[in-house]
């Protein structure tokens, strides 16, 4: 049999077709799940949602009353021949349904503050841009160049390394007390803890990948006359652009995950501050729909970047591309056979 | 089965001898010295080469070949300056040499091209890096390329090469630096047989055109035969030498001397050195089946 025609076969790639199909459905299942709890009825749904208060008096249209405390209620009423409430079944307020949370994605960008001169969500965003963006081009300017130097001279590795593996194991976190005292409750504490939690981890991954660069390259470059100089700008860091470049966009994964503890040191603010915000109002479609605005913003920053990595290192291994890439190809081919279609048929 | 009654491999035709004479009489350009190279660790000290003597003369080819373990690559990282000798020196035209430089250029079996740059620019390197202006080393690199074929392939990347083009390029690459010598470890080790014999003529080619001295390593007896005007057979244990072995072939070679009673009487020669007959005779071992009866193989 043609281990093509197979689904699961060790280390075979599927056809272009099922790889991409299995790409929408990773997004697809979970939103399957999360539409049947949401829309079929008595899948989950252990609330009810009163729409009609009947006699029972603490009632309200539009509560959400625990199935059994309802079924109680109504039982009472039977019992003494009262008007019984009315309600559907209903998820708790927590868990939205999809289509809710989709509407929240456009209209969290246009709710008004609840407070006077507290950002909007977009200035929210852009605050968390900001924080991650300092933090991470600080750690960068320091970290990748001591890393070349780790990796590149026994010295620089014997006398930063041991330190710096000291300092990985602390969580960042653990800083943001100190970083309060020693910088003020406003935006530099969060750039401090962006920066505590990428930069040790940066020295140490570039310096590996400084070492991982072939020696035979270096040994090349000293028979045709290179200096150390020379072979550290001329050989080390054009060899390992690429490989600097996909611990860049991983290590900026990171940055993503320190953000949320980091805007919550000091005063609270970003993205953060409007997630904690909206659950405090309960709004809880507006913090699903912060979650995944920072999802698409990690994905989407990802996959420009490692868009123009491909056109910036045109010399690198035609690596697999991602499925997101493919799914565009996909897309876009579609659209082309549709156009021509359409321009055959008129 | 008759034995082949070939020629003695020392007793060359006079033309070919005087030949050897000539070459005796130009110039050392590298002067090996009683060389020898002490690896300490852990356990002990293992002695990899052990007074290594020998002299490569102006324009020569020579071929150093010897069983794995005897310390050819060794001997021709020390050539290179990539490694130091522990005792004995190494002169180039008399100097001492101390690290790598590149007066002495090398190919290495596993290209070593720049990924990064093009064809032209890994041409370029050594130029620029000994200070040459851009404008000229673009100049010489194009006609290095040129000269080992690949005049097209100037702006592509070394990934778009077939193995047998990288080395070319490889060689253009060293030979851009008008070294003294030329060190090859064993530049055709991993190419397949077909590309590999296609190398060899190039190399010839190469060096018919350019009047270059070559120190090539190899471990392929008809490799070195082939190219070689000499070649130095290593023994192992510790890496010492042998013989030298003038070559008692005409030039210009062609894959026709690949019959001829020397070339087999030179091979011959190196066999026994390199691979000694085994005294003890292997015990004969009852044959195991792998099939069943029926489909007798006798």
């Amino acid at each position: 049999m043609n281990p093509h025609t197979k689904w699961f076969a060790i280390r075979q790639e599927l056809p272009k077709k099922r790889s991409i199909l299995l790409g929408i459905l990773a997004f697809l299942l979970p939103l399957a799940i999360w539409s049947a709890v949401s829309y079929v009825p008595g899948m989950w749904h252990p609330m009810v949602r009163v729409s009609d208060v009947g006699h029972v008096d603490y009632f309200q249209v539009g509560m959400l009353v625990e199935r059994e405390v309802f079924d109680d209620e109504n039982k009472y009423m039977q019992e003494a021949g009262k008007k019984q409430a009315i309600g559907e079944p209903s998820n708790p307020i927590y868990l939205p349904a999809p289509h809710i949370v989709v509407k929240a994605l456009i209209t969290a960008f246009q709710t008004e503050p609840i407070r006077r001169g507290e950002p909007w969500l977009h200035e929210s965003i852009f605050h968390s841009v900001q924080v991650i963006f300092y933090g991470f081009m600080l750690s960068a300017i320091f970290g990748v160049p001591l890393g070349i130097l780790c990796g590149t001279f026994a010295f620089f590795s014997r006398i930063i390394e041991p330190f710096v593996d000291f300092i990985r194991y602390m969580p960042a976190p653990a800083f943001g007390a100190l970083m309060v005292a020693f910088l003020g409750i406003n935006d530099a504490p969060k750039v401090a803890i962006i920066f505590i939690g990428t930069f040790f981890q940066m020295v140490l991954v570039v310096g590996n990948t400084t070492r991982q660069l072939d020696g035979a390259l270096i040994e090349a470059a000293q028979t045709l006359g290179a200096n150390a100089k020379n072979i550290v700008s001329h050989v080390i860091i054009p060899g390992i652009v690429p490989n600097l470049y996909r611990d860049m966009r991983i290590l900026l994964g990171w940055a993503w995950t320190y953000l949320i503890v980091a805007e919550l040191i000091g005063a609270s603010s970003g993205i953060s501050w409007f997630i904690n915000q909206q659950a405090k109002y309960r709004n809880y479609e507006n913090v699903f729909a912060a979650i995944i605005i920072i999802g698409i913003i990690g994905l989407s920053t990802d996959i420009f970047l490692s868009w123009i990595g491909k056109h910036i290192f045109p010399w690198e291994n035609r690596s697999k591309s991602s499925i997101f890439v493919r799914i565009t190809q996909f897309i876009k081919m579609q659209s082309a056979k549709l156009r021509e279609q359409s321009a055959n048929a008129s | 089965m008759n034995k082949l009654q070939l020629p003695d491999y020392k007793t060359p035709d006079p033309e070919v001898a005087a030949r050897f004479d000539r070459i005796q009489q130009r110039s050392v350009v590298l002067n090996v010295d009683h060389l020898g190279k002490v690896f300490s660790g852990g356990d002990g000290d293992i002695t990899a080469l052990q007074d290594i003597c020998f002299k490569v003369h102006r324009r020569e080819f020579i071929c150093v070949i010897g069983p794995s373990g005897c310390g050819k690559s060794t001997l021709i990282r020390i050539l290179a300056g990539l490694d130091y000798p522990t005792s004995g020196q190494l002169l180039l035209d008399d100097e001492p040499v101390e690290g790598p430089s590149p007066d002495r250029g090398m190919v290495f079996q596993g290209y070593t091209l720049f990924p990064w740059l093009t064809v032209k620019k890994n041409v370029m390197f050594g130029l620029r890096m000994t200070g040459h202006g851009k404008n000229f080393a673009e100049q010489e690199a194009l006609q290095w390329i040129d000269l080992v074929g690949l005049g097209k392939f100037a702006n592509a990347y070394p990934q778009e090469l077939s193995g047998g083009m990288k080395q070319r390029v490889a060689i253009a690459r060293a030979l851009a630096n008008k070294p003294r010598i030329l060190l090859m470890d064993e530049p055709f080790g991993a190419l397949d047989a077909q590309t590999r014999a296609q190398m060899q003529s190039y190399l010839l080619q190469i060096w018919r055109n350019v009047d270059i001295t070559t120190l090539f390593i190899t471990h392929d007896l008809d490799e070195a035969i082939y190219l070689a005007d000499r070649i130095i057979v290593l023994g192992a244990h510790p890496g010492h030498i042998q013989e030298i072995i003038n070559v008692p072939l005409p030039r210009p070679r062609s894959t026709d001397q690949f019959l001829d009673p020397y070339f087999l009487a030179t091979k011959q020669r190196i066999e026994e050195l390199i691979h000694p007959p085994v005294e003890d005779e292997q015990e004969i071992l009852p044959m195991i089946r792998m099939t069943q009866s029926g489909d007798d193989i006798l």
